[in-house]
């Protein structure tokens, strides 16, 4: 151990997108530098200008294949503002919000089961080809086709409000075009129970693995950060779809509360620095020193003063409780926040679905034309902010998005780095095993690195392409 | 074991949105039978960051904008008997294919970048620098079509194809019976 030396990551696996991590650790073999790159680029703010207003939530989606809808709602929100529409009919925001708790849904069921599950039920060190969902099926064959049928009833929501699984069409400028038939409610009505069911037996699972282990939890990648979230007017319950912004500090306090969503940048700033590859948001009062934050289930389980559905509210309570009433910071108790959030969009998707509103006809509101929109929603894995500008021709002339992951880069950052040196630091040998805690700790925020790549990227320097019959398609050279 | 070897497919994402990974698993409960005919090899669904061996399908979803993209692509030529484009952004670039063409720009991957990291509104960039560092993969001036790179054996249309359709073509080539898509089932959203 005498050279320094570099590991790499790559790519990491068993999340959404695409992202590598590198180590550097120097001849004493202590880790130095540890990061998580995310190795994409597509420079979405620029190439949607010119582009139609009603385009765009159809567009902005195909940034992301896991959370789509999130995307797909945040736009049309922000649209909504731009067609002058501050509320949509009963039938069309209720359509949306069945939607979106479909999606929410769907994305943490794949996320705990798909992906992260073979870290818990066989190890973070368990043989490489013994973690994935396909083992998991084989080993565990009721646990994965209860995986697979809840993922299923969350997508098949999706399909009936947004017409199709993967990148829809559901929600337009000032509503939404469709409602529910009747048939289509009754179906899903018949499996409800079903959902419930496994959707606790989900949560103890979640639980029981948080508790249980509390020693390892309360030391893996485990430190103190603000949060924020979207909470409801006036009473600060939890809210997916809409609300005002609200940050509270590592010690509970709040930080800023019912804060308007089009003053966001007010009170955030994102920062770029040469030593890395994605923005850096912080608070603006604090400083990009002290002001980081983190988003997601956690977040949520830490800004909400209530969750509005029982069940889920109870299991917050015992969540808060099991830290003896004190902020949680643990990370992988983000796994049991995520299964609350299951817990609560069942109800949630429960109520809506008794709603006789969903089969209204009056699906679209008309207003006066504005020139700006901010539409900011909580996607899956934590707050999504969408800004954009219109001109008279109804092209769009600005584009402003903060994904989820991007606000968490720095807690991301952090647990690579606290993994990195507690695993592999001074290790005469480091196995697969001891890398594959690394990714745990990543995998613990659900990151969306396909989201998170519409900002990221840097200069090339020179790239040859050549194509299947030798020739030169492409040259480029680094600009001075 | 004399049991008949299981077809072994292989999956990359490349510069795509995941989308057409997660059209994979909307397969849902067939993927439960489909387990009983293939095995993951080399997949961002698994922790194989390479190929153990030789596979009989690799699918693609995402076209290139990087250097590492193409070097995935052409690994999987070398690794797959046959190669599979998954969607859009693999069969003609897609949604990230967009930035091969902004409106009166003649540096359209400069502008990009640049509305990133220098002119956006809310950032904080004192050295006004793209960031820029040897662990990120150089990026490509335009997005590629994988049939620009390598020679691509089946196309499956849609952004994403549906589970279905993923589904039956694949059950389809096992079966070496694959005799292209019906009208209805060639689809571009
Ligand atoms: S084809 Fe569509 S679903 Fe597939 S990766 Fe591209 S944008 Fe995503």
């Amino acid at each position: 151990m005498s050279e320094p030396r570099l590991i790499e990551i790559s790519p990491v696996t068993r999340v959404e997108g695409h992202g590598k991590v590198t180590i550097h650790l120097d001849a004493e073999g202590q880790v130095d530098e540890a990061r998580l790159h995310i190795v994409e680029f597509r420079g979405f703010e620029r190439f949607i200008q010119g582009r139609l207003l009603w385009e765009v939530p159809v567009i902005v989606q195909r940034l992301c294949g896991i959370c789509p809808v999130s995307h797909h709602l945040a736009a049309a929100k922000a649209m909504d503002a731009i067609v002058g529409v501050d509320e949509l009919p009963p039938t069309a925001e209720k359509m949306r919000r069945l939607m979106h708790y479909g999606q929410v849904m769907q994305s943490h069921v794949l996320h705990f089961f798909h992906l992260a599950s073979p870290d818990l039920l066989f190890g973070f060190g368990a043989p490489a080809e013994r973690r994935n969902i396909f083992e998991v099926l084989r080993e565990k064959p009721e646990l994965g086709r209860r995986a697979i049928l809840m993922r299923k009833f969350g997508q098949d929501i999706i399909e009936a409000t947004a017409g199709k699984k993967i990148h829809g069409t559901g929600a337009v400028p000032g509503g939404i075009n469709r409602n529910l038939p009747i048939e289509t409610r009754d179906a899903f009505l018949a499996v409800i129970d079903d959902m419930a069911a496994w959707a606790n037996d989900a949560l103890a699972l979640a639980r029981d693995y948080t508790v249980e282990n509390r020693d390892a939890v309360q030391r893996f990648a485990a430190f103190p950060s603000h949060y924020l979230s979207l909470v409801r007017p006036g009473d600060g319950a939890l809210d997916l779809y809409d609300g005002n912004l609200r940050a509270r500090g590592s010690d509970g306090s709040d930080i800023f509360d019912q804060l308007d969503c089009t003053r966001y940048h007010e009170v955030l700033l994102e920062d770029v620095r040469a030593w890395s590859y994605m923005k850096f948001p912080y608070i603006r009062s604090l400083g990009p020193e002290a002001g980081w934050y983190r988003v997601g289930p956690l977040a949520r389980m830490m800004t909400a003063s209530v969750i509005d559905t029982p069940r889920a509210e109870a299991a917050r309570q015992e969540l808060l409780a099991s830290n003896d009433g004190q902020t949680q910071h643990a990370i992988l108790a983000n796994h049991w926040a995520r299964m609350i959030e299951v817990v609560h969009c069942i109800e949630k998707i429960r109520d809506l679905l008794h709603d006789p509103n969903l089969q209204g006809t009056d699906l679209v509101a008309k207003g006066e034309r504005r020139q700006s929109g901010i539409g900011v929603i909580e996607a899956p894995r934590g707050n999504l902010i969408h800004h954009y500008e219109v001109d008279e021709n109804d092209q769009v002339t600005y584009c402003n998005l903060i994904v989820s992951t991007t606000h968490n880069n720095e807690g991301m950052n952090r647990a690579v780095k606290d993994v990195a040196v507690r695993a592999l630091s001074g290790q005469p040998e480091i196995t697969e095993g001891m890398l594959n805690e690394v990714e745990v700790a990543i995998r613990a925020y659900d990151p969306c690195l396909s989201c998170a790549t519409h900002a990221l990227g840097q200069m090339p320097l020179q790239v040859e392409l050549i194509g299947p019959d030798g020739a030169v398609l492409d040259c480029r050279t680094k600009d001075p | 074991m004399s049991e008949i070897r299981k077809a072994r497919v292989a999956t990359a994402s490349l510069a795509g949105c995941f989308g057409c990974h997660m059209a994979i698993l909307d397969m849902d409960e067939r993927l439960i039978d489909l387990m009983s005919k293939v095995e993951i090899d080399r997949s961002p669904l698994t922790d194989f960051k390479t190929f153990t061996r030789r596979c009989d399908i690799g699918i693609i979803e995402g076209g290139c904008c990087n250097e590492e993209n193409v070097h995935v692509l052409r690994e999987f030529r070398r690794n797959c008997d046959v190669l599979i484009a998954l969607g859009q952004c693999a069969i003609m670039g897609g949604l990230p294919a967009m930035r091969n063409a902004i409106m009166h720009s003649d540096a359209p991957l400069r502008e990009c970048l640049e509305e990133a990291f220098i002119t956006g509104r809310y950032i904080e960039n004192k050295t006004h620098n793209i960031p820029n560092d040897p662990a990120l993969p150089l990026l490509l001036d335009e997005v590629y079509p994988c049939s620009a790179v390598v020679e691509i054996d089946y196309n499956i249309p849609g952004c994403a194809p549906s589970g279905e359709v993923i589904h039956d073509t694949l059950i389809a080539l096992l079966a070496g019976r694959f005799q292209g898509f019906e009208r209805e089932r060639i689809r571009f959203d």
